[in-house]
This record gives structure tokens, C-alpha cells and sequence, in this order.
């Protein structure tokens, strides 16, 4: 049976064991909910994906997973569904690769409301339109009631590198400068009001974007892009820190060039937090070689998502994996990898 | 005006850096025979290391980190008791973040939530009552944590518990007081220190007179100071024209916060709900003689340790030995630098502490690991 | 120890209970104003001030007078190294003339 929009319509309002049980009522869950809005070519057990970009000798096909859990499921700018896209298409775009298809497996409990999941789902397809990237394949369970938080996404992504396209971290060398595509730490403070056991309340939104077109548009201004890291979980200190480990250099930023909101300030203030391991899930750290510098800022502020970009710092030849931070008038800590999670503090 | 950014002016800050290294020269003070200065509180510690003073400052000026962190110095054993109480069946236990971590003898309460007990973080007492509001039918305990600062906010939440005629709210008292602990650092016979730097909340609810025996007895300076890098540089340049000058007096840094008599709202709740402990112990520092503070009788029943009988409360006394090896006592009086610890980076790290002063971000030594290229220096050792 | 930041009291949320709306840098918390509450004041009193919060309680009313005394020395230091160092860098100048 279909509404009058072309929707098959669903008897239950929430998703029962029933839905996860193989049955009928698997199906028109699986067909109303998720194959009408994503729209896969037939209903094989697998996609089967022609990419000419493949074909190129010398380019390689680049894969990535993460699975996605967050508490709320919705929040001011985003819901998990646009975590589980952007962060997938991200990780396969920092790495130079141009993301082309996702895979989507959902574990939902018992009890949630099916008009969530299918405004969960409306993200996740206006998000991979603007990526440029198809959900092609997918796979829902159902578990009991407590056995999940509402739903847990997780999704696998494909994309190729074109041929010589070779970022990564070990690259960056002495005298690279490292830039951020816009001001940190939205993301993680927005989530920490959202959650309202701290009875906090902001106007802050969720920075949560896909990186696709920002990574091209560098890509295609500065040859030399020597690697980029999204500064997701642990946020931008933990990226700098594999970085430096990785490449063997020392990296120093600087602290009056963080770019951060007031309210990501006041946030960080009220609880004792440090906006450097705030998680953030669309932003990024760059490094290039300081003559393609300007070139990378002008070719980020050219997509909306990098409207923000600026410099936050250098690379430099030593000590090797070490992250320092010149504070506001001239002294200089150094930024080590978070311990545990950051937990709100009194004192 | 806000109160934060104009504290923070790099300008104003050489200013400063150039008068502190000028009277450091009139003193006469050097790297090999620097003034000590110890800053009491944990929240100044923390703030030296994020802000980098350390860096800025002479060499002839040495800060001693102080015993100001109430996680650090809490005994395992009152942790081993938080766990307890947390684990009972139909309770609610409700703690600052701070305390999570915190290791006991078998384990810290972020492995208690791990096994299973409900345990909360809240930022607020407040919000611990709120839950006992919206938890009739459950048990409420809420972890009583920190220095003067922050006791009002308990007992003030313990009377609005009355009020209401709540009776499944209580509070696992550990709050403790910061005079008792300088006196007896300043007893101890192998202390070296010169000057302090005073705890500038803690002083907003007492007020600046209970810090009059630091100069009248014992002929110390001490500035009471705030928390943004200009109020420490400050302050630290008013210790040091002190000793210069052969003075000791207490100075108030801070006026913009701290009244001189402290604030009467505080100290009248904390008077009529809690009652001084003969002693208590301190991680790293022993039993202190009236240090600690338990909850008066006639709010016996918002008293965790009466409703339930445990800690300090109870019939039989714990006491727990601090792990072999620890020098936290010896970082603590300035005998040493958490450098010079066997343990340091190696038996004792913010993953794994061993002592009190790596516990918690506040603690000296967890700061110089972190900030200060701990973790680096151990490596390069390796 | 003892976290305390300064907050603007923007709105009384609760007269009886005296609790009242703090804003720090645009975000928003629900804070006691019993503390600051003084003799023949009431709660409406405070809207405006900025107010030191520490674990959901506003504990002290920052006296605005005090704080820009405190500043008044710090930019008069912060003068006085800037003329020092320009009085450096002019004997400087004219010694690398001679």
C-alpha cells in the first residue's frame, strides 16, 4: 500500500522485533523506510559499481568504515545520519581520494519511532546528494529494547585516487604550514549542551559538513598538498599529534590563531574543558608547503565550507612528534594526546 | 567590560615580565638559589602550565605547586567508599567530573559505572537534587568535594533539601579547608618555601584574615590572587616587592572578587550545616588536625555517612597505605620537583597515577607531564 | 582548585528559589543567586551584574571599580616597559650612528 506521495505506508508508528525478524514486516520496513528514499539499482544482495575513474592505470580504489553512535540522535545542525555520511565521505576525502559510494547497515531498537528513522534517512540522502556520493547498499537489524541507543549507523565508503595523488602524514616537512577550514570545537560543544545534563543552553550548531569539494578544490590548487586530517574525536590537538608523530616533525601553533566562537569559549570555560580536544565532525587541519599557502586559503574560502579557512600554524624540523603552542603572550605549552575522554571539572 | 580578556592583554604581560625580572635582580635571587613560591591552589597551577608563566618568568623564580587540588588529595580509601555507596542497590550517585577518574584500591568510579553502578556526572549540586526531586523512589548521593569554594554550594543545597522535605538526598561529606594543610606545610621542618600565592576563590567565601597567621606567625608574604594570567604575574611581582622589601603582609590581588571579609551568605551556611573533624587525612600528606569538615547532627538526615554508616562516620577507622615509592609528599613541600620522583612518567602516569598528584589535570604532576613535556622527556630517557 | 568564571545575570528564572539565568560568553546556565543576594536587596536587583560562578552558584558580585583599578596598574606597567624599551632602542639607534 502507498500514500498518496508514492510512500509505502507502515501500520506500526515504532519499530517492533518483528521488523528485524525476515519476514514481511522486514521488508516493507526496509522498502518504505530506506530503498524509496536511497533508491539502489535493484534489490541484490550487493551493489555492483562501475567506476571508470578506476580504469586509470595508476589509480587506486580507497576504502574506509565507521560506525556511528551519538547521544541525542538529533541535535541542532545535524542528526546522526549526516555524522554517518559526512564522517565516511570525509575520511575518504582527507585521504585525496574522491569519495563515489556508501554502504549503510543500521542497528535500530526496539521502540524507536519509525518517523525518526525516516528523517534520519532524508538526511543521509540530501547529504550524499551534496557529496556526490550514492548509498548503494545497506543492511538493518533489529535488537531489544536497551540493547541499543535508538539506532547505530555504520557505513563503508569507496572512493578512487587518481594516479600520483599520494597525501598522507608522513609528508609534511619542516616549514609546512597547517590550516584549519573554520572555527573548532562547534560540534563537541554543541553535542555537550545537547545532551542537557549540564543544563546548558546555546546557539551553537553543529559543524558536522561534508569535506568532498573542499579537498578537490585544494587538491586542484596546490600540487604539493602534503596530507590532511579531519580533527574529529580528540579533536584538533589529537590530528596534530599524529601528524607530528607520524611525519617525525614538531608542529607549532599558535594560540591567537585558533579560530573559536564565544560560546565554544564560555563552554570550555564553564566546565573546565580545552576546545583543542573538542571533537568537531566537519573540520579539518591541511598541511601544504608555505608557497602553495595562499593558494590552499584562497581555494578553501571558495566552497562554504571552508568560508573560515586561516592558518593556525607550522611544522617545524624539531623535537620530532612533539605539538607546542605559543600561548597569547609569547610562553609555550606543549599540546600532548588527551587522555581517557575529557570529563567536566570543578577545579 | 567581561572580566576575562582584559586579564589576558599581552601587553600589560612584558610589563609585568620586565618588573618581576627587575625585582627578581634587586633580591639578588639566581637559578641555583631562587625564591620559592608556592601557589596553593590547583586552579593556579593549571593555569601557569596552560598560559606557559612558567616559561616567562626568571629562572631566579621557582613555583612549588601546592596541596590546592581536593582530588589529588583525597585518600583512596574515601574512594574505595564512594564506590560502596555507589554500588548499593536503588541509588543514584552524583559526582563532579573531577573525581571520576581517580583511582581507589580496586577501582576508580568510571569502572564502578563500567560494572554497573549508576553513576552521574553533575555540574552542580543543584542538579543532584533535581534528581532526587525527579527520583522519589531512589537514593541520592551526592559526593561532597573541594575546598572552601565550593562547600557553600553543598550546604547551601543540603538546606533547600530540608526546606523541601526531601528524604532521599544525602551528601558523602569530604570537604576539606586550606589554612590548616599551610600550616602544617609551614611546620614542616625541611620547607623551603618564601612566599604564597593565595587561592583566589577559595578566598571570595572566607575572605583574606584567616591567611594572617601565614605573615604574622610564620613571617610569610601571601597575595591572594585570580585566575587569569595577569592576576598570577601580578601577584607573583607583589610576592616578590614583599620580599624585597622584607615585608610580610596579606595582600588581596584580587579585590575585584574577593571581599575582605569574605561572603556572609557562605559563611553562614557553612557554619550552620557542617561542624570541623577532629582530622583527616590527606593523600600525600598525612592526618591534618581539623582539616576536614562533617556534616552537623541536626542535618543528620542529608548525612550520607549517618544514613548509610560509612566513612569517617563509621565505627572502624580505614586507612589505606600510599603506594611504595610515591615522593608526592616531597613535590608537595617543594623538596623536590615532579621530575625528581623515581615514579614519574615511568610507575606513574595520568593513565596509570600512582600518586595524588597525578590524579587529576590540577595536580603538579599530571600538569608537568602534560604541559610540560613529561611524556617527551620520559621517551627521549627510554 | 575551585573553577569560578565570571557570568552576566540576564534573568530571574525562580524568585522563591532565587535562582537565576548566567550567561557566559552566550551560553546559558540556571545558577543560585542566594550568595550575592544582600541584606534588603531583591532578586531583580542583580540583572545586569556580572556575577562569579562556580558549580551553579553565583558566589561573589565582581565590583567593577576594583577591576579597572587592578587594570589601571597593569596598563600603567605595560607603559611603562613600552617607553623603556623605545628609550633602548633610541640609545641603540644612536649608538650604531656613532
Amino acid at each position: 500500500m502507498k500514500d498518496v506521495t508514492g510512500q509505502k505506508v507502515l501500520r506500526d508508528s515504532r519499530v517492533t522485533l518483528a521488523h528485524g525478524g525476515g519476514g514481511k514486516a522486514m521488508r516493507d520496513l526496509i522498502e518504505s523506510v530506506f530503498t524509496d528514499v536511497f533508491e539502489p539499482d535493484g534489490m541484490e544482495d550487493q551493489a555492483r559499481l562501475t567506476a571508470e575513474a578506476l580504469a586509470v592505470p595508476g589509480a587506486r580504489l580507497a576504502m574506509t568504515t565507521d560506525s556511528f553512535v551519538v547521544t541525542p540522535v538529533e541535535f541542532p545542525g545535524g542528526d546522526i545520519g549526516k555524522l554517518a555520511v559526512c564522517g565516511t565521505v570525509n575520511d575518504l576525502a582527507v585521504g585525496g581520494a574522491t569519495p563515489l559510494y556508501l554502504s549503510a547497515a543500521f542497528i535500530i531498537e526496539e521502540g524507536t519511532e519509525i518517523a525518526l528513522l525516516r528523517r534520519i534517512v532524508a538526511t543521509m540522502r540530501d547529504e550524499a546528494d551534496k557529496a556526490g556520493v550514492r548509498i548503494v547498499t545497506g543492511d538493518t537489524k533489529v535488537v531489544g529494547r536497551g540493547s541499543a541507543d535508538q539506532v547505530f549507523i555504520t557505513t563503508t565508503g569507496v572512493g578512487v585516487i587518481a594516479p600520483g595523488v599520494e597525501l598522507k602524514a608522513g609528508n609534511v616537512r619542516p616549514g609546512d604550514v597547517a590550516i584549519v577550514n573554520g572555527v573548532l570545537g562547534d560540534h563537541g560543544a554543541c553535542i555537550l549542551a545537547a545532551r542537557g545534563d549540564m543544563a546548558l543552553s546555546s546557539d551553537l550548531v553543529s559543524d558536522c559538513a561534508g569535506l568532498g569539494h573542499l579537498m578537490a578544490a585544494v587538491q586542484a590548487a596546490c600540487p604539493n598538498v602534503r596530507a590532511a586530517r579531519d580533527c574529529t574525536r580528540g579533536g584538533l590537538a589529537s590530528a596534530l599529534n599524529e601528524i607530528a608523530e607520524a611525519a617525525g616533525v614538531a608542529v607549532e601553533i599558535e594560540e591567537d590563531a585558533l579560530p573559536l566562537r564565544a560560546e565554544v569559549k564560555g563552554t570550555c570555560e564553564i566546565l573546565g574543558l580545552d576546545p583543542l580536544y573538542l571533537a568537531n565532525e566537519g573540520r579539518l587541519v591541511l598541511f601544504v608547503p608555505e608557497d602553495e599557502a595562499e593558494a590552499a586559503l584562497a581555494a578553501m574560502r571558495s566552497v562554504p565550507e571552508g568560508e573560515g579557512a586561516t592558518v593556525i600554524g607550522r611544522a617545524k624540523p624539531a623535537p620530532a612528534g612533539q605539538v607546542t603552542m605559543r600561548t597569547l603572550f609569547g610562553g609555550a605549552r606543549i599540546v600532548d594526546m588527551l587522555v581517557g575522554e575529557q570529563l567536566p571539572r570543578i577545579c | 567590560m567581561r572580566y576575562v580578556e582584559e586579564f589576558r592583554d599581552p601587553k600589560a604581560a612584558k610589563g609585568l615580565l620586565a618588573a618581576i625580572d627587575r625585582v627578581v635582580d634587586e633580591i639578588g635571587a639566581t637559578a641555583e638559589n631562587p625564591v620559592y613560591i608556592m601557589e596553593i591552589c590547583g586552579g593556579h597551577t593549571h593555569a601557569i602550565f596552560r598560559y606557559g608563566l612558567d616559561k616567562l618568568t626568571p629562572a631566579g623564580v621557582e613555583f612549588i605547586h601546592g596541596p590546592g587540588c581536593p582530588v589529588c588529595v583525597l585518600p583512596m580509601a574515601r574512594v574505595d567508599e564512594c564506590v560502596e555507596l555507589a554500588e548499593q542497590e536503588d541509588v543514584i550517585f552524583t559526582t563532579f567530573g573531577d573525581a571520576m577518574r581517580v583511582p581507589g584500591t580496586k577501582k576508580s568510579l568510571l569502572q564502578a559505572k563500567a560494572d554497573g553502578a549508576d553513576i552521574r556526572m553533575v555540574y552542580s549540586p543543584l542538579d543532584a537534587l533535581e534528581l532526587a526531586r525527579r527520583n522519589p523512589e531512589r537514593e541520592v548521593i551526592f559526593f561532597g568535594l573541594g575546598f572552601e569554594t565550593t562547600t557553600p554550594s553543598t550546604a547551601l543545597s543540603i538546606q533547600q533539601a530540608a526546606r523541601e522535605g526531601l528524604t532521599n538526598f544525602t551528601v558523602f561529606c569530604n570537604h576539606i579547608t586550606v589554612p590548616p594543610p599551610i600550616k602544617a606545610l609551614l611546620d614542616d621542618p625541611h620547607m623551603v618555601l618564601d612566599g604564597f600565592v593565595g587561592p583566589g576563590h577559595v578566598s571570595m567565601v572566607i575572605g583574606t584574615h584567616p591567611y594572617d597567621f601565614i605573615a604574622d606567625d610564620y613571617g610569610k608574604p601571601i597575595v591572594v590572587a585570580g585566575f587569569e594570567p595577569l592576576d598570577l604575574l601580578q601577584s607573583v611581582l607583589m610576592v616578590l616587592e614583599q620580599i624585597r622589601d622584607g615585608r610580610a603582609v596579606v595582600e588581596n590581588q584580587y579585590a575585584r572578587v574577593v571581599p575582605e571579609h569574605g561572603n556572609p551568605v557562605s559563611l553562614a551556611a557553612i557554619e550552620d550545616v557542617y561542624e570541623k573533624r577532629p582530622s583527616f587525612a590527606w593523600r600525600g600528606l598525612g592526618e591534618i588536625d581539623e582539616s576536614g569538615l562533617r556534616i552537623r547532627e541536626k542535618y543528620a538526615a542529608f548525612d550520607a555517612e549517618a544514613k548509610f554508616g560509612i566513612g569517617y562516620g563509621a565505627e572502624v577507622e580505614r586507612s589505606v597505605e600510599e603506594p611504595e615509592g610515591c615522593a608526592c609528599s616531597q613535590v608537595m613541600t617543594g623538596r623536590i620537583k615532579p621530575t625528581g620522583c623515581p615514579q614519574f612518567g615511568l610507575g606513574c602516569t595520568p593513565e596509570m597515577p600512582l600518586g595524588a598528584l597525578m590524579v587529576s589535570s590540577e595536580g603538579a604532576c599530571a600538569a608537568y607531564y602534560q604541559y610540560g613535556g613529561g611524556r617527551a622527556a620520559v621517551e627521549a630517557a627510554e | 582548585m575551585c573553577l569560578g568564571i565570571p557570568g552576566q545575570i540576564v534573568e530571574i528564572t525562580d524568585e522563591s528559589r532565587l535562582m537565576a539565568m548566567a550567561d557566559v560568553s552566550g551560553v546559558r546556565r540556571e545558577v543560585s543567586i542566594a550568595p550575592v543576594l544582600g541584606a534588603g536587596m531583591t532578586p531583580g536587583d542583580l540583572i545586569g551584574e556580572y556575577a562569579l560562578i562556580h558549580v551553579g552558584f553565583a558566589m561573589a558580585i565582581i565590583d567593577e571599580q576594583e577591576a579597572a583599578e587592578t587594570l589601571k596598574a597593569l596598563e600603567g606597567l605595560g607603559e611603562a616597559q613600552e617607553t623603556l624599551e623605545a628609550m633602548a632602542e633610541g640609545a641603540k639607534a644612536l649608538e650604531e650612528r656613532a
